[in-house]
């Protein structure tokens, strides 16, 4: 187990070295050995899959090895180490799968491409970061590969640099979602400040021993699902997705669809027992997700870039995961549901950005508005298009259906059971339909109809095999791979909320088994119900074209702007955080240069004037004095010297002139006197 | 008497040695007297090394030799390095080598710049090794000629006023020093030993009573050391004499000379005056969070590429500030950490800085533009170079900047927790001058004005691929470092703490 866990990371990064100093050297440019690499990954998660699901098969699985790596002092020790269990198994196989897929695509989609090897350096650095994030028992390494996610990310949505919408698009993303990652810090820093410890099983042992009370725990919960609001972009730091889509599309399909983003709902789901512990941090991060699902809905309806509206759907679906994650704090098998979400998603959202990607690069446009009847041009794409679009809608015998119907049962009977919580639900519904809905119109407008353009239309074409075959690799997954996962998994209840101490395994004891059979087919007719609303509407909009958009347009007015325009948030952002840090940095410079540098430059003259005064003082005063002396001294030697006539009789007279001036004198002074 | 051991004189002297030798070289031999001070330094370094050979982290001062010198006044000649100075020496000892390749493109006047350069490693390295205060003052004022000479000859247009201005701001901060010195030496039965100040006056009845006189001594040495940091509001001089010195000296500057800031609280104040250390925790966090933060946002204003590193700087020095106010074991190694980390990863920004300046001969960060498409190589040292100074994984500023962090967020003092969240904020603000100063400069279209820029040369490699090396290896394996000084860290928060 720990040989695997070891050669999983090993490859990748092996790969990453190579590839990046020798890349170019190599022949082919080195795409065979990073997508070789994480083939032997692959093969390797595949070995530890079998191991843990199928021969293990315990829910309560668990494999754990820990290395020390360095000290903080004062008993601060950091680790480095592995926790396996069957969640980690599950997502290793999401995660190689993917990536691999993503790799055997980009040998065809980014061909010819300048910097070419570093584009797989790149992958490879993303496929270890994100199987570092999987596979890591501690927080604090955790946070590390969370960061790595993120510079990767940062480096291949800005693979097109010179561009400057690639090169915005990659800084926003790095910076809104260090946001979230410092809320993370302060989480970790708040659980290790009062449990002293990183490891996963220490603190949850910590947790359920009550070693931290209610208040602190419920922060440093919300602190961390901070981390995951970023990553996963949730609201209010949805705002860097869409534009990462200024990324190549493989990458947008590996990293913004299917793994990086989903690291949100594994950390949360991996975290369970710190966030389950609160109620008012599963409320909190139940709502949020309800936002983020619903909202993003209603923002994709409108869009016309094919990519972002599908980056628009992986936000909602995202929502739908960390809704589920929220009331998994409260109804059993919403957990569950929320992650058996995160791997459906995984393969038919990567399926969608593949076909997306397929269509790109043959008509070289983003903008469905001039797309239109390429079901033609491109027969693959477009069925294995629609069966991820099945399954994202949630229609029965494709994967998304299963996943989507069990969160909508965890959120029914969560309603059910607070009816102030029943919106919760609502929303969901709702948001399902809309699903459906802007889906199907992004099928409708690409493949069906008239084309739009016919030049471009004309020089279309189906993309090469290494482009198809992932697509009906992927397509396959949409279909079987749901099933297959929920067979293998959840029938046995595999995929538990990790229970630890005695209080959590009597509750979870209790609670089994409660799942009630109104919510659970309630939930599944409803969830039926708005799927096929959803895509019947966009049928009648999009292809019998019986209602007119224009006329939709005209009557939703308002409504129409705030989706076109995003609700908004970006200009919010701009106007109130972005503006005051650039003011206050303006503001700031100038105190620096004027106040604080003024204040040390003004002590230049007032130094120099003292020098000059107090030299003026010197020669005019000090030495003026001595001066003054040398002249009363000359002037007396002066007056003196026309005394000294040198004649006898002229010293006699005045000797005798002094004589009488000084008997008057005293005569004077005696009479005054007496 | 105990027998001397003579490694750290050696390795401080050789360079004196090699600034005498150049000084009797013709000056027409320009390229003999670069190869002349390079050689001289790579001793120093051989020392360094074999330092480690017999250092043992566990004992407290090691190598010591201690011979008096004036003894009139009970000075010695007394040098030793533990925990604390060790990561100083070997940094000052890797750097100073790459400073001189890195200086292998000055022409004008080499005989006197080389040969003060070397003088001023002696004067660096004797800080790190001097155990009497004395000596410590007077290598700490040696190191101020040979910086004013060099910046005010080989720097930039206005380097008259920088130079002027650093030696007389250092020189004010220098006068608190002194005074604190002699009061400790009147006050302490005339003693400048370093080793036995503290213990001392804790034992003192006099000093137990005189907290008034403590305070005051606390502050003016906090004021000499704060200017060296430099800390918030003396930090003025650093952009000016950053953005006029020679790339090789900014890089000792910033890399060296501001941790000897830091470095003297570490070795003066805190371990002679522990009590009034923690009296002034919260200011000295106080005055760490504004560097954090003010820094960043005054770093992000900048137009000229080497003020904002300056800044930068600024903002990285208030990290070590706050470990050190943290005054936990997690804070004092991060913040000791941080400081050797911030001197590799500083240095590389300036000589980055150095090599597009070499090439445009400007530094405006808006005059650029699509760099990394014909420099890649450049582009790519770079970025990790800006990474690492943002704080990512896998290099060593991350570690330190977390260990720091974690470090003030565990205080005993609850405001000096509350000032670490907020202070976390800079963690962002960093992210974002450093990734919007990249892009303006190597993303986005080619500026068509640089398209033929000639990428790194064979010597700007090897001046920056080492140190990179080392800041990613730091990374890893931090315990490498780490390991050389907890236990005198552990120590100094022992002290530390018998007085909260």
């Amino acid at each position: 187990m720990e040989t695997l866990a070891w050669l999983i990371l090993a490859f990748p990064i092996i790969a990453l070295v190579i590839q990046y100093f020798f890349g170019k050297k190599l022949p082919r440019q080195g795409d065979w050995l990073s997508t070789g690499a994480i083939g032997l990954s692959l093969i390797c998660s595949f070995i530890l899959f079998i191991k843990v699901i199928f021969i293990e098969g315990d829910p309560n699985y668990l494999f754990q090895v820990s290395y020390p790596w360095f000290t903080g002092g004062g008993g601060l020790d950091f680790t480095f180490g592995f926790h396996i269990d069957n969640l980690t198994a599950v997502m290793l196989m999401v995660v190689t799968i993917v990536s691999f897929v993503v790799h055997l695509y980009s040998i065809g989609y980014m061909h010819g491409e300048q910097f070419y090897d570093s584009f797989f350096a790149y992958l490879s650095l993303f496929s270890f970061s994100m199987l570092l994030l999987v596979l890591c028992d501690n927080l604090f390494v955790l946070y590390i590969s969370w960061e790595l996610v993120g510079v990767s990310s940062y480096l291949l949505i800005g693979f097109y640099f010179w561009k400057d919408s690639a090169a915005d698009a990659c800084k926003k993303a790095f910076i809104t979602t260090r946001v979230g990652d410092v809320f993370m810090f302060l989480g970790i820093m708040t659980l290790v400040l009062y449990l002293g410890k990183f490891n996963y099983t220490e603190i949850f042992e910590a947790v359920s021993h009550g070693e931290i009370s209610g208040w602190v725990i419920t922060v440093a919960g919300i602190c961390l699902f901070g981390g995951a609001v970023g990553k996963s972009a949730q609201f209010p730091l949805h705002v860097w997705l869409p534009d990462a889509m200024e990324g190549p599309t493989p990458v947008s399909a590996l990293i913004h669809a299917a793994t990086m983003v989903a690291a949100g709902v594994y950390m949360v789901g991996r975290l369970f027992p710190i966030f389950s512990s609160s109620p008012e941090t599963m409320l909190v991060i139940a709502y949020i997700g309800l936002i983020t699902a619903f909202f993003a809905s209603l923002i994709a309806i409108t869009q016309t870039d094919i990519k972002r509206i599908l980056a628009y759907s992986t936000l909602s679906q995202l929502g739908y995961m960390i809704t589920a994650l929220g009331v998994g704090g409260f109804v059993v098998g919403a957990y569950t549901a929320g992650l058996y979400h995160l791997m459906t998603h995984a393969f038919f959202k990567a399926l969608l950005f593949l076909c997306s990607g397929s269509v790109i690069h043959a008509v070289h446009t983003n903008e469905i508005t001039s797309m239109g009847g390429l079901r033609k041009k491109m027969p693959i794409t477009a069925i294995t298009m629609i069966i991820g679009t099945l399954a994202i809608s949630g229609v029965p015998f494709f994967s998304g259906f299963g996943s989507k119907d069990a969160i909508l049962a965890g959120a029914l009977q969560f309603g059910l059971e607070h009816p102030q919580h029943f919106p919760i639900f609502l929303g969901l519904l709702i948001g399902a339909g809309i699903t459906a809905f802007y889906m199907f119109r992004l099928i409708f407008l690409t493949f069906f109809g008239e084309p739009r353009d016919q030049e471009k239309f004309d020089h279309a074409h189906e993309s090469p095999v290494t482009m198809t075959i992932p697509l009906i690799i992927l397509a396959l997954l949409s279909i079987i791979g749901g099933w297959g996962l929920y067979g293998a998994l959840w029938l046995n209840a595999l995929i538990v909320p990790p229970v630890i101490g005695e209080a959590a395994h009597e509750a979870a004891a209790h609670g089994a088994g409660h799942g009630s059979a109104l919510a659970h087919y309630g939930a599944m007719v409803l969830s039926l119900l708005v799927a096929f609303g959803g895509i019947v509407f966009s049928y009648m909009v999009y292809y019998k074209r019986s209602i007119s958009v224009e006329m939709l347009t005209k009557k939703m007015g308002p409504l129409y702007q705030l989706s076109y325009n995003k609700f908004w948030v970006d200009e919010f952002y701009e106007k109130t955080v972005i503006a005051f840090v650039m003011k206050s940095r303006m503001v700031l410079r100038a105190f620096d240069n004027t106040v604080i540098d003024g204040a040390v430059n003004i002590t230049a003259p007032i130094t120099r004037g003292t020098a000059m005064i107090s030299g003026a003082v010197d020669k005019y005063i000090v030495d003026g004095l001595v001066n003054l002396l040398a002249i009363v001294v000359q002037a007396i030697g002066a007056v003196s010297t026309l005394f000294q006539s040198g004649v006898i009789q002229n010293y006699l007279l005045k000797a005798a002139c002094a004589i009488g001036a000084l008997l008057l004198i005293h005569n004077v002074i005696m009479r005054v006197l007496y | 008497m105990e027998s001397q051991n003579h490694l750290l004189t050696w390795m401080t002297f050789w360079p004196l040695i090699g600034a005498a030798v150049i000084l009797c070289t013709p000056s027409r031999a320009k390229l003999f007297i670069k190869q002349l001070a390079f050689l001289f330094t790579l001793p120093s370094l051989a020392c360094g090394l074999w330092m480690m050979k017999d250092y043992d982290p566990a004992l407290s001062y090691q190598f010591v030799a201690k011979v008096p010198w004036i003894e009139t006044f009970n000075i010695f000649y007394f040098v030793g390095a533990d925990g604390l100075s060790v990561p100083l020496l070997l940094l000052t000892v890797f750097l100073c080598p790459i400073c001189i390749l890195a200086s292998w493109g000055i022409n004008d006047r080499v005989k006197g710049y080389f040969s003060l350069f070397l003088l001023l490693e002696t004067g660096m390295l004797g800080v790190f090794i001097s155990l009497d205060f004395f000596l410590f003052y007077v290598f700490w004022e040696l190191m101020l000629l040979p910086m004013y000479f060099l910046i005010g000859v080989w720097g930039g247009p206005r380097r008259e006023y920088a130079a002027i201005k650093f030696f007389l701001y250092t020189l004010f901060g220098s006068v608190f020093l002194f005074i604190a010195m002699i009061v400790l030496y009147i006050n302490t039965g005339s003693s400048f030993d370093l080793t036995t100040l503290g213990p001392d006056i804790a034992a003192s009845s006099f000093w137990a009573n005189a907290a008034n006189l403590k305070w005051w001594l606390f502050l003016a040495m906090f004021v000499a050391f704060a200017i060296k940091i430099p800390a918030f509001p003396f930090h003025t001089w650093l952009p000016d004499a950053h953005v006029e010195a020679p790339t090789a000296i900014s890089v000792i500057l910033a890399g060296i000379l501001l941790k000897m800031g830091t470095y003297g609280l570490l070795r003066i104040s805190y371990p002679i005056l522990p009590d009034m250390a923690v009296k002034f925790a919260i200011f000295i966090a106080v005055i760490a969070f504004i560097n954090i933060i003010y820094g960043a946002l005054v770093a992000m204003a900048q137009t000229d590429l080497k003020k904002l590193v300056a800044y930068s700087s600024i903002s990285h020095m208030g990290i070590v500030m706050l470990g050190m106010a943290a005054m936990t074991p997690a804070g004092m190694n991060g913040a000791v950490l941080q400081m050797f980390n911030h001197g590799t990863i500083t240095a590389m920004l300036f000589l980055l800085v150095g090599v597009v300046y070499d090439r445009a001969h400007h530094r405006n960060i808006d005059g650029f533009g699509g760099l990394a498409k014909n420099l890649p190589v450049y582009a790519g040292i770079t970025a990790v170079a800006f990474f690492a100074a943002l704080g990512l994984p896998g290099f060593s500023g991350f570690i330190s900047e977390v260990l720091a962090f974690m470090g003030g967020f565990m205080s005993h003092i609850l405001w000096i927790r509350i000032i670490t969240i907020i202070g976390t904020s800079g963690i962002v603000l960093t992210a974002v001058y450093m990734l919007w100063t990249y892009q303006r400069m190597f993303l986005g279209p080619v500026n068509e004005k640089y398209a033929d820029m000639p990428d790194c040369t064979l010597r700007e490699k090897v001046t920056l691929i080492p140190i990179a090396i080392i800041v990613l290896v730091l990374g890893i394996f931090p315990n490498l470092l780490i390991n050389l000084f907890e236990p005198t860290m552990g120590r100094l928060v022992e002290l530390l703490s018998k007085n909260f």
